[in-house]
């Protein structure tokens, strides 16, 4: 009996909610551990980052006026739908990193806790961040976190699910969008990773998922004056001084992240907002 | 197959007044709600049953829905037995997050089987479907999500280093919003690493014990929940128990303070959510329409049967009768009747022994010289019921003014000055709630800063939320649920509790 | 001029009473619109919802490609919406461009469909951007020709900029016009007010100077006409009444394009300003698309399965 020929799946960019491939008309090679052809995914270009940007910035204003409650079942279900593709992310997993099978299940694993984790915090970051301030007179006062905007993502290189999960949950949980640029090396399960958005009820533009040259773009990243913030966790460190350089252009909020798990990557892409009202008959 | 509907007494259309606008029945099905003939008390993760039984009814209908067990002692013992095992053997290993997703699953449950929910609450309690559908069981839902968040992140909860689980939690709930004061109790208590023993009010257990159901799908561990159903007795057994560690108590003021004599002397801890008579303060700069649907809100959702119910509406003189007119052509729009049908929007009051005491108390009102006034609505013959009322004309010193109605009955009493109305809704051992309805900011914030009360509407009313701490101040209770705050309630040495 | 003894047609006097009206409360009013919406209208009220909703239709079309084609199929229309039974009533009225009046009045009569006003759109429409000169001369033009419902526009920019007796003296002079011939209906253009406290004041404005129907947009910008909107012009007309002993017409138009929607604005009447609405006398829907999804419900109610679109005509 011949073995059967399986259908390879053509990878391409999520902008907007939809697949499209980048206008470059470039790709790149991606080889698994042992050296073998795996696939062409996208070698996205500026203009691809332009178009994601686009998308994030429509999206954010209804992203950010949904309810926590709303944000914070809408990642739940991103969870949902990881759990329930766990061995299609094992696979890929193994495939490009070498891992072994155990290892690939810690990550998927540990990327849909993880989720579930950020998906608790939308509805409690205000308790947390928030305060009412007893200023000396008559007036009410009070001191709100509020999302940020459009948020640039440069994806670290290994744990190339958990690493990206990491650093999408935290941006996307206060009412962000999110460029994201995934690890160039292993960029496939980022790829998946858009079939499970496509499939989570997230709103068209939340969520961008590009693949390409972090050396060539994160500079478009980092000089693009409609983007707010930016997560430079899986950047090069030879490169973090020309882009924090690029970025003070617009002032953009610049962090990189060691931990996974906390709060601080929800509140690194917050604006605290303080109001006055007079208290008075 | 044409079927020419017959239109009831048509006149002309083109040109010329039209019939009014009847609404046809619009029933939900019961299709979705299977109710067994007899239940019996959830234990250890299994339904064990009762041995005396009584029955509980449709309070629309005085159908009898179902045989409900009288826990005794064997049973609360059992089970409080059954949540130490649990407590002791697993969920106090579990982490933050296992525990976290068990509430996710729960609330996701609760998601799915809502219409379920919702029409079994219905039959129950008498409340509209259009409430329980719309209300209810959507926050129910939504307090097992929040706090299934809060159950791996309780270091940023701001209750300091040395919180922890009291234990095993004692909880008994009223028969206004069964399934979600049980959400109210179970999802912090569970979050916060505690195992419960929760018994529904006497005459609305089913949901509870669907609820059940839930858990087990949920694959919750046994033990972690358990259901004893009856009367004031078994409650008593349950704070009286020595194997409780924390009581949660919502109900009536009366019966909140016998609690609260009960455990003095021994390391128990209480939380009450207990009675109120609210004012609904209307000052005269108020949105006119908003404010009159906010007072009917107030008052006649969920039949009145509501602790932090606006019972009481102190209104600017300046514009009393103008308010007091548009309130009654308002209240004449009021469609009373069916639970089931969805365009009923004040069901049967829950018992017959809730609706003597609603006559009792309006009588009083009678006598002591206050107007009644209701719009004139049929009412079914069979089940209990309540016309939608005011009574104007009352004063401080009226029973209707003073003593919790918890039925469709509001008290309207004016003001002069901002002060006087603030006075006046200050002027009762209840705290729980208020409502300030001014188009003026810096009055709304200062009738805020005045009022004693533990929650304060401002432009709206009854409006609850997982993240929003409610509770009352004075005889209203102890202690507030909701947000960080009804965290702390469930730890022990917590920095505020 | 009386303005039904509230006004004394000053500025100083319309300011004033104007700036008396009760607030709204944004929130408030989009709650208690969206319990209303929750309202389930089943079986014989279905029906009769349905048949009263055709009758209220003021069927519309108003695309600068309309020819006289297209203007007289659209009048068959709306003599008899649906061929296969003519037990379906007749719509409230042919809404078109001031132009096509002549040859829709003309083409109404010659089908049988004399009973059906010929509503025209007038003074500027959409934008109301012209000198008081062409407007005045838009409506004549209008009325010659056979209207018997005019539909105009207020000046939004006079509104928004606070020019509140600019606004009411341009209604003045249309309702002159259109004196004992046509019913003149004023579009708020809410969409451009988009507060409800403005969406009240202009409906006050506007009844004080003769509108005999509020009407709320012209259809071509979102939003149009929303539930809070529609509830806040029904207490409107409702509170008017109390204080005038007048009723006054309501108009959503643009946005209301399946049968549930129209449904909705019909329970909105009825337990806003109450069933004596319910009549096309006072209360119209300004629709296109709207009919067709009204009678294939229609054929739901009476044939028991669903229906499909190649069952209803185009117009």
């Amino acid at each position: 009996m011949t073995k059967r020929i399986d259908v390879k799946k053509t990878y391409k960019l999520f902008i907007g909610g939809a697949f499209p491939r980048t206008e470059s008309g470039r790709t790149y090679e991606v080889k698994n551990a042992k050296g073998v052809f795996v696939a062409n995914p996208c070698l996205a270009s500026r203009k691809d980052l332009k178009d994601a940007v686009v998308a994030a910035r429509a999206a954010q204003s209804g992203w950010s006026h949904a309810t926590a409650y709303n944000r914070g079942q809408i990642i739940y279900r991103i969870a949902e739908m990881l759990e329930g593709r766990t061995e299609q992310f094992v696979a890929e997993i193994c495939e490009l990193t070498g891992a072994t099978p155990k290892k690939a299940h810690d990550e998927v694993e540990s990327s849909i806790d993880l989720l579930v984790w950020y998906a608790g915090w939308t509805d409690k970051i205000s308790a947390l961040d928030g305060s009412t301030n007893p200023v000396a007179g008559p007036y009410y006062n009070f001191t709100i976190p509020e999302a940020l905007g459009v948020v640039g993502f440069i994806a670290p290189k290994k744990s190339p699910l958990l690493g990206f999960v990491a650093g999408i949950a935290p941006i996307i949980a206060s009412g962000n969008t999110v460029i994201a640029l995934a690890s160039e090396s292993a960029p496939l399960p980022a790829m998946s990773f858009a079939e499970v958005i496509a499939t989570s009820d997230v709103p068209a533009g939340v969520i961008n998922i590009l693949t390409g040259k972090s050396a060539e773009l994160a500079p478009w990243f980092a000089s693009h004056m409609d983007i707010d913030g930016l997560d430079i966790s899986g950047l090069d460190s030879k490169m973090v001084t020309e882009i924090k350089v690029a970025g003070a252009q617009n002032l953009k909020r610049i962090h990189s992240f060691k931990d996974l798990a906390t709060p601080g990557r929800i509140l690194a892409f917050m604006e605290s907002k303080t109001v006055w009202h007079p208290i008075g008959v | 197959m044409a079927t020419t509907l017959a239109l009831s007494t048509s006149r002309l259309i083109n040109g010329e007044f039209a019939m009014t606008f009847e609404y046809a029945p619009a029933p939900e099905s019961r299709a979705s709600v299977s109710i067994k003939p007899k239940y019996g008390h959830y234990i250890g993760g299994k339904f064990v049953a009762g041995e005396k039984h009584f029955p509980t009814i449709n309070p629309a209908t005085e159908e009898i829905l179902s045989s409900i067990a009288l826990g005794g002692k064997k049973e609360v013992d059992a089970a409080i037995k059954a949540a130490k095992k649990a407590l002791d053997l697993h969920w106090s290993k579990l982490s933050g997050r296992e525990r976290g997703k068990y509430l996710f699953r729960i609330a996701r449950i609760l998601q799915e089987r809502a219409r379920e929910f919702a029409v079994l609450e219905s039959l129950d309690n008498g409340k509209p479907i259009r409430e329980s559908r719309d209300v209810d069981v959507p926050l129910a839902a939504a307090h097992f999500f929040y706090h299934a968040g809060w159950a791996d992140k309780l270091e940023f909860a701001g209750v300091g280093t040395k919180a922890k689980a009291h234990g095993v939690v004692g909880q008994i709930i009223p028969w206004n919003f069964p399934l979600l004061m049980l959400a109210w109790k179970v999802a912090p208590a569970l979050a916060t690493g505690n195992t419960v023993v929760l018994k529904p009010a006497e005459t609305t257990p089913l949901t509870a014990l669907l609820f059940a159901e839930v858990c087990e799908q949920a694959g919750l561990p046994a033990g972690v929940v358990n259901i004893v159903t009856g009367d004031g007795s078994t409650g008593a057994l349950i704070v009286d128990h020595p194997g409780i560690n924390k009581i949660a108590f919502t109900g009536s003021t009366e019966v909140g303070k016998i609690i609260a004599q009960a455990v003095a002397g021994t390391s128990k801890s209480v939380t009450l959510e207990l009675g109120g008579k609210a004012a609904n303060v209307v000052f005269e700069d108020a949105a006119i329409d908003e404010s009159v649907e906010g007072i009917v809100n107030g008052i006649f959702f969920n039949q009145g049967h509501v602790c932090c119910a606006g019972s009481r509406l102190i209104i600017q003189e300046s514009i009393s009768d103008e308010f007091i007119k548009k309130l009654q052509k308002r209240m004449e729009k009021i469609r009373v009747g069916d639970p089931l049908d969805k365009n009923t929007d004040l069901g049967a009051i829950n018992s017959r022994a809730q609706l003597e005491k609603i006559n009792e108390l309006s009588l009083a009102g009678d006598a002591e010289g206050a107007q009644r006034w209701s719009p004139a609505c049929a009412l079914p013959d069979k089940g209990f019921w309540f016309a939608p009322t005011i009574f104007t004309g009352v004063t401080q010193s009226h029973r209707i003014a003073r003593e919790e109605i918890f039925g469709p009955v509001l008290s309207v009493l004016t003001f002069r000055t901002p002060q006087e109305g603030i006075d006046k809704a200050n002027n009762t051992p209840f705290g729980l709630s208020a409502g300030i309805w001014s188009e003026k900011g810096s009055r709304i914030l200062w009738a805020s800063q005045k009022l004693k009360a533990g929650v304060i509407w401002a432009n709206t009313f009854n409006k609850f939320d997982p993240t929003s701490p409610f509770g009352g101040y004075k005889e209203s209770g102890w202690g507030r649920e909701g947000g960080r705050h009804g965290l702390s309630a469930y730890l022990k040495g917590a920095t505020h509790d | 001029m009386n303005y039904y003894s509230l006004i004394d047609g000053s500025d100083a006097s319309l300011k004033n009473f104007l700036k008396n009206l009760s607030g709204v409360d944004a929130v408030g009013a989009d709650a208690r619109a969206a319990m209303l919406a929750t309202r389930s209208i089943k079986t014989s009220s279905k029906r009769w919802a349905i048949d009263t909703a055709i009758s209220m239709v003021d069927l519309t079309t108003l695309e600068g490609a309309d020819t006289e084609d297209k203007v007289q199929a659209l009048c068959t229309k709306a003599v008899r919406p649906d061929p296969s039974d003519l037990n379906v009533p007749s719509v409230g009225a042919v809404c078109v461009y001031n132009d096509m009046v002549a040859t829709a009045r003309k083409h109404l009569d010659l089908i049988g469909g004399q009973h059906v006003p010929v509503a025209a759109v007038s003074t500027a429409f959409p934008s109301g951007r012209a000198s008081m000169k062409v407007k005045i001369q838009d409506t004549k033009d209008a009325v010659d020709a056979g209207a018997g419902e005019i539909d105009m526009v207020i000046d939004r920019g006079a509104f928004l900029s606070g020019n509140y007796i600019g606004v009411f003296n341009e209604i003045v002079a249309i309702k002159e016009i259109c004196g004992e011939k046509a019913h003149l209906k004023v579009i708020l253009e809410t969409g451009e007010l988009v507060t409800y406290d403005n969406v009240r004041k202009a409906s006050y404005l506007a009844m004080l100077a003769g509108a005999d129907f509020i009407k709320t947009s012209t259809g071509k910008i979102a939003p149009a006409a929303t539930a809070p909107v529609v509830l806040v012009m029904l207490e409107a007309v409702r509170d008017f009444h109390e204080m005038s002993n007048v009723r006054i017409g309501v108009k959503p138009a643009g946005g209301i394009r399946n049968t549930k929607d129209a449904i909705k604005q019909l329970v909105l009447v009825n337990e806003t300003a109450g069933p004596e609405w319910l009549t096309p006398s006072l209360f119209r829907i300004g629709a296109s698309a709207l009919l067709n999804d009204l009678l294939m419900q229609r054929m739901k109610m009476d044939d028991g399965y669903y229906a499909s679109p190649q069952y209803v005509t185009i117009d």
